[in-house]
C-alpha cells in the first residue's frame, strides 16, 4: 500500500533522474535540452501530486461541500510551465543559431571548433 | 499542400471555429476551466494552422510581423496597467477590491482584463516563435541548397 | 501616497519600461527610457534603505491580500541595500552602453538590447524584494532568461555556445530550487518566507528539510557560481557585450548570494543550517577551495575578461566564506564584500569593455603598453586590481579585513590564513596585467595616446572613484551591512 500510495513520488523521482541524466549524458544540443524539459516535468508532478486529496472537489465554497484539494500547486505549475516552455523557446533559438555559426550542434565537435579558434 | 483542395477547404472551415472556441475558452475561464493561457494558445494556433497550410508568406500577411511583436508588449502592459489602475484608485498594486463599487465585481473585473493581457501576450509569443523558426529554417535550406 | 506603493513600484517599473522600448522600436528613445528608469529605481531603492533603516521591516502585500495569502514584499535593510547595489550599478552601465552596445550589437536589434537589460534589472529587483518563495523563481527566471540572451549578442560566436551552457545549467539550477522549495511548502504549507520560518519550528520530520535545504543550495550555488560549480561562468562572461558583463558581474550572482542568506539565515535559522547540518563546514571548504583554485586558474587566462571571471569566481569564495561562519559578523563580513566586490567588478569590466572598443578585444597580447596608449584606463585598472587583492584604501581591503577579523572572532585561525594566503594568488593575475600594461612595448603600429570617448571612460571611471572612497571611507558600507545583517537574522514575526 505505501509502494503504491506513493505512486506519484516513484514517477516524479524516475523522471527526474532520467531528465537529469540526458542533460548530463547527451552531447547532442537538443538532446540535452528534451532532458530539461524532462526534468522540469518531474517537477511539475513533484507540485501537483500531493495536491490532489481522494474524494476532494473542485476548491469552490458552496454547500456540501467538505473536502476539496488545493488548488494552489495548479497555479504555482501553472507559472512553471510558462518559464519552461519560455526557456525551451531560447534554448532552441540558440541552438538554431549555433547551427548555423558552427554547422554543427554535437557538443564534442563544438569544442574542438572552439578550440582550433584559439 | 496549397495545392491541396480538401485541406484547404477544412482549414477555411475549421479556422474560424478555432478562432471562436478560442473567445469561447477566454471568456469561460471565469466560470471553468479555461482563460487567458489557452484561449491565446488556440488563437495562435489557428494563424499556424493557416500558415502550415497556405504558407508562411500567406500567414506574415494576415497578422503581420509589427503586429505580433506589439501584441506580445502590449498584453504586458495590460497585465500592469491593471495593477497600476489598482494603485491610482487608492489600493495596493494589482489591487481589483478598488476597481468597482463592488469589491467582488472589482476581482471580477480585475480578472478579466489580466487574462485580457494574457492572452493577447501569449498568442503574440506564441506566433513570434512560429514565425522565427519557421522563417529561419527555410531561408538556411536555400542557402545551404544546391 | 507613492511612498507607500515603493516596495512594488521598484519591480514595476522596469519591468513596465520592458515592453514600452519593445513598442517604441528605436534604440535611442529606449536608451534614454532605461537610463530615467535606472535614476528612478536608484532613487526608490535608496529612499527604501533610508526607510528600512530608520523604521524597520517594510511590508507591502500585492493586491491588498494579507501575508502569508498573497504575496507579500518585504523589504529590509538587508534587501533594500542589495536593491540599491543592482539599481546603481545600472545606473552607472546605461550611460556606458549606449556607445559600447552601438558597437558590439546590430543598429535594429539595439531597442531589443535595453528591453532585455530592463527585464533582467526587473528580475533582479524582484528577486531582492519579494518576500515568497515562488515569486522569487519567476523572478530569477526572468532575470535569467533575459541574460541568457544578453549573453548571446556578443560578437564571437562562442557567446552563442555560452549562452546555451548558461541555459542548461542556470535551469537545471532553478529547478533545484524549485524542487527544494517544493519540500519546504509540502512540509509547511506555505510560501511566505517569513511564515516559512515560523511553521519550521513546528515541523517534526527533519529530513524533508534538510533535503530542501540541499537542493535549495545546490541550485542557488549554481546561480551564485559556487565553486565547483561555476563553470558556466567565465565563457558568459567573456563572450558577453562589454556592457553586459559589467552589469552581470557586479549584480546576478550577488543577489543569488543574498537569496542564499535569505534561506539560510532567515527562513531556516543559524541553528538548523550552521549546528544541526554541516552546512557550514561544506561551505567553508568549497569556499577555500574556490579561493585557491579559481585565483590559480585567472592567473594562467589569455584574455584579461576571462581572468576577471575566473577571479568572481574566486570572489564568491571569500563572500560564501563569511556566510559559513554562520556567525553575524561573518554574514557582515559577506555582505560588505558583495557591495565592495560588486562595484570592484563592475569597475573593471566596464574598464576590460573601453579596452575593447578601442583594441578590438581584451587578449593580453592586445593590451601590451596600454599604459602608453591609455594611461587613464590603465591606472584605473590597477586601481581595480589592488581592490580584488585588498591593500589598503580600497574597497576590496575593508571587507576583507571584516571577514579576517569575523573569522579570528570565530576562532577559525586557518580561515582568516587561507584569505592572506590566497590574495597572493590575487596579486599574482593583477600583476600580469600590469606587467603587461607597463612594462611592454605597444603592439607596431599603436596611435601614441588613444583613451576610449568620456562617455565609456566617464562611467567607468566615476566607479572607480567609488571604489576608492568606499576603501578610505569604509564605514558607511561596513555600518550597513552589520544592519543587513541584523535584519537577515532576526527575520521571523
Amino acid at each position: 500500500m505505501t509502494l503504491l500510495g506513493h505512486f506519484t513520488y516513484w514517477a516524479t523521482v524516475f523522471l527526474m533522474m532520467t531528465g537529469l541524466h540526458v542533460v548530463i549524458s547527451r552531447g547532442n544540443l537538443v538532446k540535452k535540452l528534451v532532458g530539461l524539459g524532462i526534468f522540469q516535468t518531474s517537477v511539475y508532478l513533484l507540485y501537483i501530486g500531493p495536491g490532489k486529496l481522494v474524494g476532494g472537489t473542485a476548491p469552490i465554497v458552496g454547500p456540501g461541500i467538505a473536502t476539496y484539494s488545493n488548488p494552489l500547486p495548479h497555479v504555482l505549475i501553472l507559472t512553471a510551465i510558462v518559464v519552461g516552455v519560455a526557456t525551451l523557446a531560447v534554448g532552441l533559438a540558440l541552438v538554431v543559431r549555433i547551427r548555423e555559426a558552427y554547422g554543427t550542434i554535437e557538443e564534442d565537435e563544438l569544442l574542438a571548433a572552439d578550440a582550433e579558434d584559439d | 499542400m496549397k495545392s491541396d483542395i480538401i485541406l484547404r477547404v477544412v482549414a477555411k472551415i475549421l479556422i474560424p471555429f478555432a478562432l471562436m472556441f478560442a473567445l469561447y475558452v477566454q471568456f469561460h475561464g471565469d466560470f471553468g476551466p479555461g482563460g487567458g493561457f489557452q484561449a491565446g494558445v488556440i488563437v495562435a494556433a489557428a494563424v499556424v494552422f493557416y500558415g502550415v497550410i497556405f504558407g508562411l508568406a500567406a500567414a506574415r500577411r494576415a497578422v503581420p510581423e509589427p503586429l505580433v511583436e506589439s501584441m506580445v508588449a502590449a498584453g504586458v502592459l495590460v497585465y500592469a496597467g491593471v495593477g497600476v489602475a489598482g494603485l491610482l484608485l487608492g489600493g495596493n498594486y494589482l489591487d481589483y477590491f478598488v476597481l468597482d463599487h463592488d469589491p467582488v465585481h472589482g476581482q471580477h473585473r480585475g480578472i478579466f482584463w489580466v487574462e485580457v493581457g494574457v492572452a493577447i501576450t501569449v498568442s503574440g509569443v506564441m506566433l513570434k516563435i512560429f514565425y522565427l523558426f519557421a522563417g529561419r529554417g527555410r531561408g538556411f535550406e536555400e542557402d545551404d541548397g544546391p | 501616497m507613492l511612498a507607500q506603493h515603493l516596495p512594488v513600484l521598484v519591480a514595476v517599473v522596469p519591468l513596465v519600461a520592458a515592453p514600452l522600448i519593445v513598442v517604441a522600436r528605436s534604440g535611442f528613445l529606449g536608451w534614454v527610457t532605461a537610463l530615467l528608469v535606472a535614476a528612478a529605481t536608484t532613487a526608490m531603492s535608496a529612499a527604501l534603505l533610508a526607510q528600512a533603516t530608520a523604521s524597520g521591516t517594510i511590508s507591502y502585500a500585492i493586491g491588498s491580500w494579507p501575508p502569508p495569502w498573497g504575496i507579500e514584499y518585504r523589504v529590509d535593510a538587508a534587501n533594500a541595500l542589495v536593491a540599491l547595489l543592482v539599481s546603481a550599478v545600472a545606473l552607472v552601465v546605461v550611460p556606458y552602453a549606449r556607445r559600447s552596445v552601438s558597437a558590439e550589437v546590430g543598429q535594429d536589434r539595439q531597442y531589443l538590447f535595453y528591453a532585455l537589460l530592463m527585464l533582467c534589472l526587473a528580475g533582479l529587483l524582484g528577486m531582492a524584494l519579494t518576500g515568497d518563495a515562488f515569486n522569487l523563481f519567476v523572478f530569477l527566471e526572468i532575470s535569467s532568461l533575459s541574460t541568457y540572451v544578453l549573453i548571446a549578442l556578443g560578437r564571437h560566436r562562442r557567446a552563442l555556445l555560452a549562452a546555451y551552457q548558461y541555459l542548461v545549467l542556470g535551469t537545471t539550477g532553478a529547478t533545484f530550487y524549485v524542487i527544494g522549495v517544493g519540500l519546504l511548502y509540502l512540509a509547511t504549507g506555505t510560501l511566505n518566507f517569513a511564515d516559512m520560518a515560523v511553521r519550521l519550528a513546528d515541523v517534526r520530520d527533519a529530513r524533508p528539510l534538510a533535503a530542501g535545504l540541499a537542493f535549495i543550495t545546490a541550485g542557488i550555488g549554481l546561480k551564485l557560481a559556487l565553486f565547483p560549480l561555476h563553470a558556466w561562468l567565465p565563457n558568459a562572461y567573456a563572450c558577453a557585450p562589454s556592457a553586459v558583463s559589467a552589469f552581470v558581474a557586479a549584480t546576478a550572482t550577488k543577489v543569488s548570494i543574498y537569496v542564499l542568506m535569505r534561506v539560510y539565515f532567515s527562513v531556516f535559522g543559524v541553528d538548523a543550517v550552521f549546528r544541526d547540518l554541516p552546512t557550514g563546514a561544506i561551505l567553508a571548504v568549497l569556499s577555500v577551495a574556490a579561493m585557491f583554485a579559481a585565483s590559480a586558474a585567472a592567473i594562467v587566462q589569455p584574455d584579461l575578461k576571462r581572468l576577471l571571471a575566473f577571479s568572481s569566481v574566486g570572489q564568491v569564495g571569500y563572500i560564501t566564506l563569511g556566510i559559513s561562519l554562520g556567525s553575524a559578523p561573518g554574514l557582515a563580513a559577506a555582505m560588505a564584500h558583495v557591495v565592495n566586490h560588486g562595484i570592484t567588478k563592475g569597475a573593471l569590466f566596464l574598464l576590460a569593455g573601453a579596452m575593447a572598443l578601442r583594441l578590438g578585444g581584451t587578449g593580453m597580447d592586445r593590451v601590451a603598453g596600454l599604459a602608453r596608449t591609455m594611461p587613464v584606463t590603465a591606472f584605473a585598472f590597477v586601481v581595480g586590481g589592488l581592490s580584488l587583492i585588498g591593500v589598503p584604501g580600497t574597497a576590496g581591503f575593508a571587507s576583507k579585513w571584516a571577514l579576517v577579523s569575523a573569522a579570528i572572532e570565530a576562532g577559525r585561525w586557518w580561515i582568516a590564513g587561507a584569505v592572506l594566503l590566497s590574495s597572493l594568488l590575487a596579486v599574482a593575475y593583477v600583476w600580469r596585467f600590469v606587467e603587461c600594461a607597463y612594462f611592454r612595448e605597444p603592439p607596431a603600429g599603436a596611435p601614441d595616446r588613444d583613451e576610449a570617448p568620456a562617455d565609456m571612460t566617464g562611467p567607468a571611471l566615476a566607479l572607480t572613484a567609488a571604489v576608492v572612497a568606499a576603501g578610505l571611507f569604509a564605514s558607511p558600507v561596513l555600518e550597513a551591512s552589520t544592519r543587513a545583517a541584523a535584519a537577515l537574522m532576526g527575520f521571523a514575526r
